[in-house]
């Protein structure tokens, strides 16, 4: 099974942080680094995140696993973007500095490499804001707090079931594929494409048959309970909205706001250093 | 159409996005470089055209994020929500097809699940993914729409066979209304 970023309990400030808190500031804050190409507010973020993610007291055998395959996809992204146009940067910040020259249409620019360091900080200023909202917030709690702030209660049921069965249904894929496995389908590489496809079948037929009656079992037990019966719930996870909560949300909506004002007060959302 | 949001739903909702978020890990690869079949797409298709577009659109909005957030620590939002359209608009159609009545087994149903998924997924990757990657994370031009018709074929091609295979084989199997028959 592969290792997946999930809760931890631990007591610091941003754990005992309610989970809506939580959520309104990994939203706004990866509005804000989807926004903003300015470098300078970029390296803020990044500093400030990784400040918090070291506040959080999250150990890299937390989120080690994940982070090394961000690392491929990101190298992967930052290469595929030189390949497909060496002269983005170019088009961008309207200037042209060679460094050396490769082949064909591929010159090193100075433009180019400074255009991609800034896709490489976007990804690092969003990465530590994915880890910290997963490792930090209880799913339970998450989903009472919500409905505590008004959003409807079958929403942050929704959510909190979603939560509660991903390792279920993960364990369970695992056995099914096993099981599958041990009969002699194969997974792996060396089975042809359109193996592949049908042996993927034999593991997600059973497991969708199972997940059907796993939905039908809950609902039913749901409804037994008299779940959607009254407009509101009680929840056994509720927690109110504290001092701290209100200081966070205000500081990253000043935060998130500061931020674009100075990405766009020159009318661009990129900080050009080469004219 | 049916927009109505029970208890069902909200479960299905739930356990639909677990079983999106852990089928995120195979992915299979085409001969064709750097595109992947993701069978959680097929998933998706099967459970919008089961349950209709509400929990079709939010299984893919929320298992992309979630899935992509757990399994990979980012999340690339301008792929998260032309996923939700695809879901969504498979299913608008969920009471045409029938897939738990048994009706999926007719070739009407069949063909006009595939023509739905084809015409959405051309929307979703070829127009609104690589729009909205403009827009929110202004890559190249190039890149992006050669993305986009990776994802476009991929998509298309897994919803097509696998989806296409599930909702058949839950019509025929799994479907409420009972194998008797009638006798005259």
């Amino acid at each position: 099974m592969a290792k997946i970023l999930s809760y931890e309990e631990k007591d610091t400030w941003i754990h005992r942080l309610s989970g809506v808190t939580k959520l309104i500031f990994f939203l706004l804050w990866c509005l804000t680094s989807m926004l903003t190409y300015d470098t300078r507010v970029l390296v803020v973020m990044l500093i400030f995140s990784l400040v918090v993610f070291k506040i959080s007291k999250t150990r890299w055998s937390q989120v080690g696993a994940v982070f090394k395959l961000v690392m491929v996809f990101l190298a992967f992204n930052v290469f595929a973007i030189y390949l497909f146009s060496p002269d983005q940067g170019t088009a961008i910040y309207g200037t042209r500095t060679v460094l050396f020259h490769i082949a064909g249409r591929y010159d090193v620019t100075l433009e180019q490499l400074f255009y991609e360091l800034n896709v490489v900080i976007k990804y690092f200023t969003i990465i530590p804001a994915v880890f910290m909202f997963l490792v930090t917030t209880n799913p339970s709690e998450f989903a009472a707090s919500m409905n505590k702030v008004g959003i409807s209660y079958n929403v942050g049921y929704a959510i909190s079931i979603a939560l509660r069965y991903i390792p279920d249904v993960q364990s369970e894929f695992t056995k099914i594929k096993h099981a599958q496995e041990a009969r002699g389908i194969e997974m792996s590489g060396k089975a042809s494409f359109i193996n592949r496809i049908k042996n993927t079948a034999a593991i997600i037929f059973p497991l969708i048959f199972s997940s059907m009656d796993r939905i039908d079992v809950v609902s039913n037990a749901m409804e037994l309970r008299g779940y959607g019966k009254h407009k509101k719930r009680t929840w056994y996870m509720e927690k109110k909205l504290l001092r701290n909560d209100y200081l966070t949300i205000g500081f990253t909506m000043l935060f998130t706001a500061a931020a674009l004002l100075i990405t766009f007060a020159d009318g661009s959302r990129f900080y050009n250093p080469f004219v | 159409m049916k927009f109505k949001f029970g208890i069902k739903e909200v479960v299905a909702i739930g356990i639909g996005t677990a079983l999106f978020v852990a089928l995120t890990e195979i992915q299979i690869p085409t001969p064709i470089p750097n595109t992947y079949l993701q069978p959680r797409m097929a998933v998706m298709a099967f459970l919008a055209a089961v349950f209709g577009p509400v929990v079709g659109g939010v299984v893919g909005i929320l298992g992309h994020a979630l899935g992509d957030a757990m399994f990979y620590g980012s999340v690339w939002w301008s792929w998260v929500f032309p996923d939700g359209l695809v879901g969504l608009v498979i299913g608008l159609f969920a009471a045409k097809y029938a897939v738990k009545e048994g009706g999926f087994t007719s070739t009407k149903a069949i063909v006009l699940f595939n023509v739905v998924q084809v015409a959405v997924n051309a929307a979703a990757w070829m127009l609104l993914a690589p729009a909205l990657d403009i827009l929110i994370y202004a890559e190249p031009m190039e890149k992006l729409l050669s993305q986009g018709a990776a994802a476009f074929l991929g998509n298309i091609l897994i919803i097509g066979i696998l989806g296409t295979l599930l909702c058949a084989g839950y019509s025929k199997i799994g479907a409420k209304s009972s194998s008797l028959t009638k006798e005259d």
